[in-house]
């Protein structure tokens, strides 16, 4: 079989309807060679890497491998050309092996191919240093570990082009090095490599080359060594961009939020939360940092009055909200965004200004005891489109056209809108641009510095070392420690991510 | 050459858009129904004009389809509140024939003490509370216990239907009806006064246009309505804003169903003046009615006109049945095959369909 050598995107355009999502891109990677792919939001990176896998035929130009004009036209053309792709969410059976998860790349074999799989994996495990236990169950693996499943079915597959989609996302930051790692072996056996991702740091760290995208264009390509960060935000948003916020110093308060012994089951009745306590003050940002399903979405949903709790007491300006609904602990002053926004936070086919007062709909001035006032509410949406920059067409624009971060603009908003005592953000800025960040982390800083109590639920340590005053670890239900993150650099909280480090325990 | 299908959300569905789906969905139906009639040897054209012709073409046709639409206006009405909550209410049937019930049991025991202003008020109460009643089981039974609503509230149906063949041809008996399954007939003061020359029973036919026009106001101006929308268009957004679904979901088929319920009076009170067999007191008004809904788009106000509507095809479908000597089962067929394609035009009126003829290196694109 013919490996690929180079593969040369000549002049890709493509529309869907109005919308240039991509033109006229040239772009060549080679084997050995790892590509980043930057791009904020809607720059065309996702339209494209889905030209090279496939999914859509370009309008225009061509795609071409070792010199030849090649016509993709489904994903099997792609597979059988070579070319691999690692999703952000995992294609993966939960309940069934890894052997039996991977053994769709053995079509061949009548019986099932426990050998071959065991022979393909110790192979990998020795060239690329890819290990994984072939008779796991998926759900019992880590978010690391089943993301070398999917790169080993793709490796089976033949994978000469690896195609990473934001991979480190759901990574611990050990997790994400291992991953680099790997990548970076890969290269060497001869693989080539496109990392798609918008955290500039490890594009930097990982790539030889990047390629930066925005609004279907290619605006800029470059040696790794010849560009820093400050450029490459600057390429990808088309402006300069902060980075180190201007964090005033401001001395916390009384305390705002008080949680005590809290033990809180899941949906599977598990304990999800065991035994955490802790406060949030006025003029400050508490963060809980931690790989994702480790009981922030239960911990944040009791606070919020979405979820009861088994134990402990949740007391909001020496009130004691416990187990009461979500509506008394937001008349308490406990606003809230939510993971999830398009599922949780929005209602996607009502209009702008219904969403607007999602929340606050039901208390003066939007509604008396039956009737909405459509022209408080109407002004009201006016407001937040105005100071937040929601880019909408009207207020009567229904909701699930708007980008996802005029949707995340909105809802902060809207929760920021009214002087509530405490704000519950949970992964505020995930999927977001950089430009989009910026803004919100700005928002929260300016809610910080007015004497809010916020607490910060985030997997990325950038954002929580450049937002929080304080920092606790999540790990299994349990709080691993909290530190002040000016004094604890981030190996040591990525230990305690993984649960291998205990302050707590160990009595610091 | 190989074709490739492909869906695609659409962004925007605008007016236009609408108007010539639920335009081409119906043009649709009536193709397939015309293929029902040639297989029973019937010229479609004819049979259309014979239908159309029948409610519509005529002074005493298009009193009758009044007639008819009252029921189907009312009861659509209420559908279109409890679908907006996304609760799959088919069970209008049955809280129809609760609120003929109890209709029945104020005008056979307080019509002859009271006069007919205050019998006819109170038969329209009791009647909207006895289906509130049963309409609100199911919501009781949906939150409480997650019980799902289109298996309860197609169940309530039977359980209704049952009920009122218990009383009529038991305790309820009357004894000036020789023996048939009927309960005594109304006294004046329970009998719907009537347009003259015609069976519309003015009441409710002004009930079934004030219902149409305030669940209008309910469902876009009023903090119920907002609420109910939320839960309809995305149940975890309104359980994060605190929404109450046990009080709103109750209210919502309590009124729901006692609307339905005010239906059923008319029927007894306007028609029948007195409760026999559930079949001949509702005539599957209840189920006509989620059609009704449907075509209205879920539009209390549109639903006056698509009540209007089917109520046409009920009575031209008696037409035929007589003239044309098809079986009566026939309007149902048709009514399905509406639905059916209203349904269909639904999902191609929010999806794109790409249609991506692959031939031999050539590729032709075709949008939908």
């Amino acid at each position: 079989m013919k490996r690929i050598r180079s593969l040369t995107l000549d002049g890709i355009g493509k529309s869907f309807r109005d919308v240039h999502a991509n033109s006229d891109i040239h772009l060549t990677i080679n084997s050995g060679e790892i590509l980043g792919l930057l791009g904020e939001n809607g720059a065309g990176k996702t339209t494209l890497m889905n030209i090279l896998y496939g999914l859509y035929q370009p309008d225009s130009g061509h795609i071409i491998i070792n010199g030849d004009v090649t016509r993709i036209r489904s994903p099997k053309d792609s597979i059988s050309l070579g070319i691999g792709m690692v999703h952000q969410h995992f294609m993966l059976v939960q309940n069934h092996s890894v052997a039996e998860n991977v053994a769709l790349s053995f079509q061949q074999s009548f019986f099932f191919p426990t050998k071959p799989i065991h022979k393909s994996l110790l192979g990998f495990s020795e060239k690329y240093g890819i290990s994984v236990d072939p008779e796991k169950l998926v759900w019992q693996l880590s978010a690391g570990e089943q993301q070398r499943v999917e790169i080993v079915k793709a490796l089976l597959n033949n994978a000469d082009l690896l195609i990473l989609d934001e991979p480190t996302s759901v990574l611990t930051p050990q997790e994400a090095e291992e991953l680099f790692v790997i990548l970076k072996r890969m290269k060497r056996e001869g693989h080539a490599v496109i990392l798609i991702s918008h955290k500039l740091e490890e594009i930097l760290q990982v790539c030889d080359r990047v390629a930066v995208l925005r609004k279907g264009a290619l605006v800029g390509e470059s040696d790794i060594k010849d560009v820093d960060k400050k450029g490459l935000a600057r390429m990808m948003v088309g402006r300069d961009v902060v980075f180190d916020f201007d964090k005033d110093r401001v001395q916390p308060g009384k305390p705002i939020l008080r949680v005590e012994s809290l033990v809180i089951r899941n949906d599977r009745h598990m304990e999800a939360v065991r035994n955490i306590s802790f406060e949030v003050r006025e003029r400050e940002i508490f963060a809980i940092a931690g790989v994702s399903g480790n009981g922030q979405k239960e911990l944040v949903e009791a606070i919020t009055g979405l979820r009861r709790l088994e134990q402990g007491k949740i007391i909001v300006n020496d009130e004691d909200i416990t187990n009461l609904s979500a509506r008394t602990a937001n008349n308490m002053g406990v606003t809230h965004v939510p993971e999830e926004r398009l599922r949780f936070g929005i209602v996607p086919n009502l209009l702008l200004f219904d969403n607007a007062v999602l929340k606050t709909h039901h208390r003066p001035p939007y509604s008396n005891l039956f009737f909405l006032d459509y022209p408080e509410i109407k002004s009201h949406a006016r407001r937040l489109v105005d100071t937040f920059k929601i880019d909408t067409p009207s207020l009567n624009t229904v909701v699930r056209n708007l980008s996802g971060g005029n949707i995340q603009k909105l809802i902060l908003g809207r929760e920021l809108s009214g002087n509530h005592a405490l704000l519950v953000a949970a992964h505020p800025t995930y999927g977001l641009d950089v430009g989009a960040t910026e803004f919100i982390r700005m928002r929260l800083l300016e809610r910080r510095k007015n004497g809010g109590a916020i607490l910060l639920v985030s997997e990325d340590l950038e954002e929580i070392y450049e937002l929080a005053d304080r920092l606790a670890v999540i790990f299994a239900g349990r709080l691993m420690g909290i530190v002040n993150p000016a004094e604890v650099d981030t190996s040591d909280v990525g230990l305690m991510m993984a649960g291998s480090l205990d302050l707590l325990k160990a009595g610091r | 050459m190989k074709i490739h299908l492909q869906t695609v959300r659409r962004q925007n569905v605008t007016t236009s858009q609408t108007i010539r789906t639920v335009a081409g969905s119906l043009l649709a139906g009536f193709l397939t129904i015309s293929i029902v009639f040639l297989i029973k040897g019937v010229n479609p054209l004819y049979a259309f004009g014979r239908i159309f012709g029948g409610s519509f073409g005529s002074f005493y046709g298009l009193k009758e389809t009044i007639t008819k639409s009252i029921p189907l206006i009312t009861i659509g009405t209420g559908l279109v509140l409890a679908f907006k909550g996304k609760f799959w209410n088919i069970g209008a049937e049955g809280q129809l024939l609760m609120g003929a019930t109890c209709g029945t049991w104020v005008a056979l025991n307080l019509g002859p003490l009271l006069p007919g202003a205050l019998t006819v008020p109170l038969m329209f109460l009791m009647g909207f509370i006895g289906g509130g009643l049963i309409g609100a089981i199911p919501a009781i039974l949906k939150v409480r216990f997650g019980t799902n609503e289109v298996i309860s509230t197609l169940m309530l149906n039977y359980v209704a239907a049952e009920l009122v063949q218990l009383l009529v041809v038991g305790p309820w008996k009357g004894e000036t009806q020789h023996g048939f399954p009927y309960t005594d007939d109304f006294p004046q003061s329970a009998v719907l006064g009537l347009l003259p020359g015609s069976r519309i029973h003015a009441a409710t036919l002004v009930l079934a246009i004030a219902a149409a026009v305030i669940l209008f106001l309910v469902i876009y101006k009023t903090r119920f309505g907002y609420e109910i929308r939320v839960i309809g268009e995305n149940p975890d957004a309104a359980r994060y804003a605190g929404i109450n679904f046990f009080k709103n979901l109750l209210i919502m088929m309590f009124v729901s169903g006692g609307i339905a319920g005010i239906a059923g009076v008319g029927e007894v009170g306007g028609i029948h003046h007195h409760l026999s067999y559930p079949f001949t007191i509702s005539a599957g008004y209840g189920y006509t009615a989620i059609i009704v809904a449907w075509l209205a788009r879920l539009n209390p106000l549109l639903v006056i006109v698509s009540g209007f509507f089917f109520a046409g095809i009920k009575v031209g479908g008696d037409a035929i049945q007589i003239s044309l000597g098809l079986p009566g089962a026939t309007v149902d067929v048709f009514n399905g095959i509406l639905l059916l394609f209203l349904i269909v035009g639904e999902y191609f009126l929010n999806n794109r369909i790409l249609v991506h003829v692959i031939r031999r290196g050539v590729r032709a694109k075709e949008g939908n």
